[in-house]
This record gives C-alpha cells, sequence and structure tokens, in this order.
C-alpha cells in the first residue's frame, strides 16, 4: 500500500499497517518526513510531490491494494485520489480533507473520504451537550 | 455576459480588465492579501477576497446564479481542478476553462474532462514546433474527440525513405498519408508514388504516433 504525506496522521497510519505486516511505501515532500517514521522504518520512502505520475508510478501504484492521501493540502488529496481510483483502478483509496463542505461534495463524488474536522465538530458537539446534560 | 474568474494574478487580472472593457460581467476571486489589495484598488467590488476552492466563497462571489464561464487561473493545477469540478458539478457552470501550470499535471485535467485547458508551455512549444521547420513536423490540425491530429512532416536530406514508393515505407499502423506537397504543388499520392528529400508529407494518425512518424520520415 501506499501512504501519500507523511504528517502526523500519514505517518502513524502507515507505521500501523507496517506493524500489521502490510508492504508500506511512504511519499512525502520533505525528506525530513522520513524522521516522524522512527530509525527502524523498514517499508519504502519516496521524496517527491504526491501528484508526480512518474512518482506514483515508481511507487508502485498500479500494483497498490490499498492508498491513503494525507498531505497537508485538501485539493491535492482529492485529486490524487481521484487519479488513484480513476486512472489506476486502486481498489481501496481513502482520502483526507480537511474543510467539511469540500469532504461533503467529494464524499458524493465516489471518493472514500475521512474529514476529521466534521468528526472533531460532532464530537466537541456531543461533549457539550453531554455536560449540560450532568449539569440538570 | 457573467464570467467567474478564479485567481487575480497576471492572467487572471488582465481577462478581468478585458471582458470589464467589453462590456461584460466580472467577478475575480484573489486569495493573497497584498494582491487582493492591489486588485480592490482598480477593481473595487468587482473582486472578492478569498480561497476559491471554498464553496462559500464561490457562492458569495456569486457561483449559484451561475456564471455563463468559469475561468480557473489559479497558479496551483489542483486548485484549479477542484474549482472546475465543482463549478461543473456542484453549481451547474455551462463552460469551464482550467490554467495548466505544470504540463505534467495534464493528465489530470483530461481524466476529470475538464476542458478546454491552457498551457502556456504547451502553447509555445505548439508554436517552435510550428515555427521551426528543422524541428521537422509541424501539428496542423488536433481532432480531440476523434483522437485524431494531422501533421506535416518533410522528408530528411540523407533519409533512408528517400527514393522509395510510398507503399513501401512502414508508416506507423493506422495513420495515412493524406498529401504530398512537392515545390509547392499538391499530390494525392497512390502507393507507387516515389518519395523525395525535401517533399512534405501530411499525414493524419494517432497523437502520440508523431515520433514514430519523425522516425520513418526523417531517419537516415
Amino acid at each position: 500500500m501506499l501512504v501519500i504525506g507523511s504528517g502526523r496522521v500519514g505517518s502513524a497510519v502507515a507505521l500501523a499497517l507496517r506493524a500489521a505486516g502490510w508492504e508500506v511505501t511512504v511519499i512525502d515532500e520533505r525528506e525530513e518526513a522520513l524522521g516522524r517514521l522512527g530509525d527502524d522504518w523498514t517499508g519504502e520512502f519516496l521524496v517527491g510531490h504526491g501528484m508526480d505520475l512518474q512518482l506514483l508510478r515508481a511507487a508502485g501504484i498500479e500494483d497498490a491494494d490499498a492508498v491513503v492521501v494525507t498531505t497537508d493540502g485538501d485539493n491535492s488529496n482529492i485529486v490524487i485520489g481521484q487519479m488513484a481510483q480513476q486512472q489506476f483502478g486502486v481498489p481501496s483509496v481513502v482520502v483526507r480533507i480537511l474543510d467539511p463542505a469540500r469532504a461533503e461534495f467529494f464524499a458524493s463524488r465516489g471518493l472514500n473520504v475521512v474529514c476529521p474536522t466534521s468528526s472533531a465538530i460532532s464530537t466537541l458537539t456531543e461533549a457539550v451537550r453531554a455536560a449540560e446534560g450532568a449539569l440538570r | 455576459m457573467y464570467v467567474l474568474i478564479a485567481g487575480g494574478g497576471k492572467v487572471g487580472s488582465n481577462l478581468a480588465r478585458t471582458l470589464i472593457r467589453e462590456g461584460h460581467e466580472v467577478t475575480l476571486i484573489e486569495s493573497r492579501d497584498t494582491r487582493f489589495a492591489q486588485l480592490e484598488a482598480e477593481f473595487e467590488h468587482q473582486v472578492h477576497k478569498g480561497d476559491a476552492t471554498e464553496l462559500f466563497i464561490l457562492e458569495r462571489a456569486g457561483i449559484e446564479r451561475p456564471p455563463d464561464f468559469v475561468v480557473a487561473v489559479t497558479g496551483d493545477d489542483e486548485d484549479n481542478l477542484v474549482i472546475c469540478q465543482l463549478a461543473r458539478h456542484r453549481y451547474g457552470v455551462p463552460n469551464v476553462i482550467a490554467r495548466v501550470n505544470d504540463p505534467r499535471n495534464q493528465p489530470y485535467f483530461d481524466l476529470l474532462g475538464i476542458s478546454p485547458t491552457v498551457s502556456a508551455t504547451a502553447t509555445i512549444m505548439a508554436l517552435i514546433e510550428h515555427e521551426v521547420p528543422a524541428h521537422g513536423l509541424i501539428h496542423l490540425l488536433e481532432l480531440k474527440k476523434e483522437n485524431l491530429v494531422i501533421d506535416e512532416i518533410t522528408v530528411g536530406e540523407r533519409a533512408a525513405c528517400a527514393g522509395k514508393e510510398l507503399g513501401e515505407v512502414a508508416f506507423p499502423a493506422g495513420s495515412r498519408v493524406i498529401s504530398v506537397v512537392r515545390d509547392g504543388k499538391a499530390e494525392m499520392p497512390d502507393d507507387s508514388l516515389r518519395l523525395e528529400s525535401g517533399d512534405s508529407v501530411l499525414v493524419i494518425l494517432e497523437p502520440g504516433k508523431e515520433d514514430e512518424l519523425r522516425r520513418v520520415l526523417v531517419r537516415e
């Protein structure tokens, strides 16, 4: 599988899946991002932009079973996810989108979207409601 | 006509200026603070501040009317790709035009059906191919829907194919010679026509087979 964007989220996903026995290739623009994977990272790591089709092919996207897209740009994540799904036919593509409005629209266009902002909003709202209930 | 332009750089602002001068209604969206301040001095209420990939910014700029055209000319291809998809599929905008900043990203625009696209690099390359005969091959026409191009190519000075009959030359599969121009006169050739160096050969073929064609007609 491929993880594109190795920030806090991407690197943790890569580490968890590697530990679970997956063959993992990580792509990030910054060489320093390798640091997040730790000194004993046993997967692949490629430096470059996640939209770079040559790089994606070199990373083996054509044979990937899953792609997780978690760069720091919503729009990059969206179009990389669409490319992985529609052009390379990756069976499982998950895309992180922070903006709830775009997340909802691109989910309706067939992308498998995770929106941490929406999750945070509902968790926080629920927490306040629960606290309010306890006060009464 | 109402045109929404995302991206107020050189391309976006000059386009806005030209359209306004011709009497069209224009809204410009720009996200950078200093650039927005400059644009506001000139375009006043016709420029909106914000990220044109945010739905509420697009809506504030009037995308729900919808505009006749949405032109996405920001400096980021991923933004232009998202703006055009939102415009077309969420707001029903009939026409979108996108700028391709990095020609290597063209496949994204093709995959997502975003057309027409404008790329400075591709335009300049096409001009060079038209203007520099030494390059050997000239794109005369591109039939995008039919996936065919018509190219003109000059038989090289010591090309291996010179002196051969057309029927003996191994043209790329699926290509067809339309005409051979010699000394300014166009012939509708049959297989027995003997090629000479300096002949201009007009060929219809699939895009991407140009290199193969060039090898056949130019290689020594």
